[in-house]
């Protein structure tokens, strides 16, 4: 029996604004003393009401765009109701069954087009930490602004994943709307992973169950996660067992996944419509500013760099990377254009050089690349002597070139170089030669 | 000191005219309230100090030549707008011990208004009653008849105003929680349009329902307080960019022209024969005066109490999570049955399987209720109903059937429903008790209301008729 993996992602990104999404405390806590970034409304007091950061709903429909979603012109925030130490009110600010964005996708280097369900709004937790008996609650992090992005259960292998997550990653980097880095949690990521047997396959129908992995805090482990999971579930299958629907936890010292939490049904949230924030309506004209707000996505600049600058994909893909090496590039180009320096010979030493360009300004490079391709004019007759000279002094090398032995040719430009002791067109010297030595 | 014959209006030419000082004046509260609180169980903290040394500061800003539109007057606090470093309780088991970290919006604006914060007064607890039975510090009782309920859920603070203890009392409205007890305690309690008042800093009780009101013995003094309260607050996201008018403007414009609808629906089956007929008197003077009483009907009303049932216990029961106990407050076995009531009705109507069929149909029923108001405003100017089917009860008549309770909403909750403002004035008493008319407008019709209510008043004069304490 083949079994045909079936995965699903949840992502979700921590925005980089400056205050909390439901009050003006700020977002940045990472690193900052407990309980320091706390006012009424993130610690859930008596009395407190949430208003909406406006900055963190525009950025989640940036997020929304960039993955080719719908976006829905009347929206709302919901209670997603529970208990949990770490939750103030005794419910999340959410959105259920109207988010910013949906039923969009993210094309993958395959081809392969993975759907997205969804991309919305909430609000972050507080931080829990255990030690001995006593559990103590940091609030800094309640109320941080997060986007969540949910795919259809599209993906059936890990590499795709991967993939995903670092064009996710990129895209927003590039918006510059969340650091996305998954060691400090500003991205976080749970697959939902189960198998198909061939009759599900055949007949398009999901798996009876799903697992969820928790607690994969680096791309270096998401694969390795998924294939364990992947490896496991096989095994029990072939074992005649169905796999239970579980949230497992990925153990990265042991690299395995464990039983965390078995869900036997859905939690019920009990959600219902945030009375205390009025929906938002959107009109066309403040989605279309927004966008116009959005800087050029990686795919689109990758595109126009092949094109606008007649680079190979491969060249373009790295100078594209990151937005920084692009803006970089693009900027060097233009001053170099009136050093009659080419955009090949900026993206060939950026690629190949690797110069630190923070510290490097782009006039600087420049310079550089002038310098190192700097040819100098010489004497015509102070040359054509040092040619001579270099000819009658290497004979066998004069009669291999005569020979056919055509690479040659560049040890006597070598050699007359060496003698000239200045940086000459090398093109030049070795079309002089040639004739000499018709 | 006699305190007894004062206004908000007097007061302040009083302590302008120096003759008496702020701390006089607040004293001489502090002096009844130590005499008549013991009976009446209006206070549940008195903030004796706080208070004096507000009024120390009134008295110096005042012989600075600073003028504030509230300098020096006592005021109470309904004790759910929390206030910072004052014990505030819901009048809940739940929070007897809790001292708030800051003080909400409208308690802000009270103080920067120059009031004095008398103390914090009793309620239904978490602002669930109809009666103030339900607080767990003992009822507060009718000053007219100690025997009788003061009506709820802002049970102490009209029985403050009408027992002169304060000047004035803030109070929160529901599903009636202001109209009703100013009906049964002869002062003038409004419950402003939902959103024109900042509910900042008020325990939430049900998130659409909640009206952030007051009470006070007239009608101007009334006006005076809500050119305080409201406006637009960047805390509050549900309160409009709307101007506040000078609510006191138009107060003695009169009624000549104006078009009074009385719903069939609030006049029928239930309402107290004799409580009918002193309505319909009123209506008559409105007449007399050049109103024209217009017949109408708000065909959904006989559905109101259902739907704000549903709602309502559905917000609570969120509203009402964040009391775990893990952070401050006790835990939640010490909720009040009436609490827990709430919270699994509430809780039921919101789970899977149960949402469509009660919230969500509730909802939409709503919105049937709130167009009956939109077109009736069509036809008429406002609306004229009794504030409470019945005279106010004896205590201990209803407490052990929750749903005839739950009745006694039946003329206000709509109000609540539709988001629209309610103004209950005296219009009589009946067997000694206290009886109100309930004036209701369209949205932002404050100025209205107080204008439809003055005329009644002064023929009246039934802020002179004083409770024998």
């Amino acid at each position: 029996m083949i079994y045909t993996p079936v995965i699903g992602l949840e992502v979700h990104v921590e925005l980089k604004t400056k205050s909390k999404m439901f009050c003006s405390c700020s977002a940045d806590y990472f690193g900052k003393g407990p309980n320091t970034h706390t006012c009424p409304v993130c610690l859930g007091l008596p009395g407190a009401l949430p208003v909406p950061n406006k900055t963190a709903i525009d950025w989640c429909i940036m997020i929304a765009t960039a993955l080719n979603c719908k976006i829905n012109t009347f929206s709302k925030f919901d209670r997603k109701n529970y208990f949990y130490p770490d939750l103030t009110k005794g419910f999340q600010l959410s959105q259920y069954d109207l988010p910013f964005g949906e039923k969009g996708y993210m094309q993958l280097s395959n081809g392969k087009k993975v759907g997205i369900t969804r991309v919305h709004m909430e609000e972050d937790t507080g931080k829990l930490s255990h030690i001995d008996n006593t559990s103590l609650i940091d609030f800094n992090r309640s109320g941080v602004p997060l986007v969540e992005i949910v795919t259809e259960p599209d993906f059936d292998n890990a590499t795709d994943v991967k993939e995903y997550l670092q064009r996710l990653q990129q895209i927003v980097r590039y918006l510059d709307v969340s650091n996305a880095d998954m060691e400090k949690g500003d991205m976080r990521l749970e697959p939902n992973i189960s198998l198909r047997n061939e009759d599900e396959l055949k007949n398009k129908k999901l798996p009876k169950y799903k697992v969820e992995v928790k607690n994969i805090n680096s791309f270096r482990f998401v694969e390795k996660a998924i294939t364990y999971e992947i490896k496991r579930q096989t095994e029990t299958l072939e074992s005649g067992k169905n796999p239970v629907q579980e949230t497992r936890g990925w153990n990265e010292s042991k690299q395995l996944t464990f039983t965390q939490r078995i869900k036997e049904e859905a939690n019920d949230y009990r959600y219902f419509p945030e009375p205390d924030i009025p929906p938002i309506r959107l009109t066309p004209n403040q989605i279309d500013t927004i966008k116009s707000e959005m800087v050029e996505l990686p795919d689109a600049k990758l595109e126009r760099f092949q094109k606008e600058y007649e680079l190979s994909h491969y060249d373009a893909e790295i100078l594209t990377r990151e937005i920084i090496t692009a803006e970089y590039f693009e900027k060097t180009v233009l001053i170099g254009k009136e050093k009659n320096i080419t955009a090949k010979q900026i993206a060939n030493y950026i690629i190949n050089k690797k110069p630190d360009i923070t510290s490097l300004s782009t006039t600087d490079l420049v310079s550089t690349i002038l310098e190192a391709t700097q040819t100098v004019q010489m004497d015509e007759p102070k040359l054509n002597e040092i040619i001579e000279r270099v000819l009658a002094t290497n004979q066998k090398a004069v009669e291999d070139y005569k020979n056919g032995k055509e690479t040659v040719i560049m040890f006597l430009v070598g050699m007359v170089m060496r003698d000239a002791k200045t940086k000459l067109d090398a093109q030049m010297v070795k079309s002089k030669i040639q004739e000499k030595l018709q | 000191m006699d305190v007894t014959n004062l206004t908000i209006i007097k007061a302040l030419q009083d302590l302008r005219s120096k003759k008496y000082s702020a701390v006089e004046l607040t004293n001489a509260y502090i002096e009844r309230i130590k005499k008549y609180n013991p009976v009446l169980n209006a206070f549940l903290t008195v903030n004796e100090k706080g208070a004096l040394d507000q009024a120390t500061r009134a008295d110096e800003q005042r012989t600075k030549g600073i003028e504030l539109p509230l300098l020096g007057i006592p005021i109470a606090l309904k004790d759910i707008f929390v206030t910072k470093d004052i014990k505030t309780t819901a009048a809940s088991k739940v929070l007897r011990n809790y001292i708030p970290q800051y003080d909400g919006t409208v308690v802000k604006k009270l103080k920067d208004a120059g009031a004095i914060i008398i103390g914090k007064t009793n309620l239904d607890a978490w602002a669930h009653g109809s009666s103030g039975e339900n607080s767990d510090f003992g009822p507060t009782k009718n000053p007219y008849n100690t025997d009788y309920v003061p009506g709820g859920s802002s049970s102490g603070s009209p029985v403050s105003i009408t027992s002169n203890m304060s000047l004035a009392a803030t109070g929160t409205d529901t599903g009636g929680s202001i109209r009703l007890p100013a009906g049964f305690t002869n002062t003038v309690g409004l419950k402003p349009t939902y959103g024109r008042v900042s509910r900042y800093g008020v325990i939430a009780m049900s998130s659409s329902l909640d009206s952030i009101g007051h009470f006070t013995k007239t009608v101007e003094d009334n006006a005076l307080f809500l050119n305080i309260t409201a406006g637009h607050d960047t805390h509050d996201a549900t309160t409009p960019m709307k101007d506040v008018p000078d609510y006191m403007e138009h107060i003695k414009k009169g009624v000549k022209g104006l078009k009074i609808g009385v719903p069939k629906e609030y006049y029928g089956e239930g309402l107290d024969p004799r409580i009918k007929e002193l309505v319909e008197k009123s209506l008559k003077f409105y007449e007399s005066l050049g109103a024209e009483i217009i017949e109408m009907s708000l065909p959904y009303t006989e559905y109101a109490i259902a739907v704000y049932y549903i709602i309502q216990t559905a917000e609570v029961s969120s509203n009402l999570a964040r009391f775990d106990g893990i952070r401050y407050g006790s835990d939640r076995s010490h909720f009040g049955d009436e609490a827990k009531r709430r919270i699994m009705l509430g809780t039921y109507v919101l789970s899977a399987g149960y949402y469509d069929a009660y919230y969500k149909k509730a909802m939409q029923v709503r919105t049937l209720i709130k167009n009956d108001f939109e077109e009736a405003y069509k036809k008429v100017d406002v609306i004229i109903t009794p504030s409470s089917p019945t005279l106010p009860w004896r205590l201990g008549e209803k407490v052990s059937d929750p749903l005839k309770m739950y009745l006694s909403d039946i003329y206000t909750v709509t109000g609540n429903l539709a988001g629209v403002p309610g103004l209950s004035v005296p219009a009589g008493f009946i067997d000694d008790l206290p009886v109100g008319i309930q004036i209701l407008g369209p949205h932002f019709s404050e100025s209205l209301l107080y204008q439809v209510a003055y005329p009644l008043e002064q023929s009246l004069k039934l802020y002179e008729r004083k409770p024998n304490l």
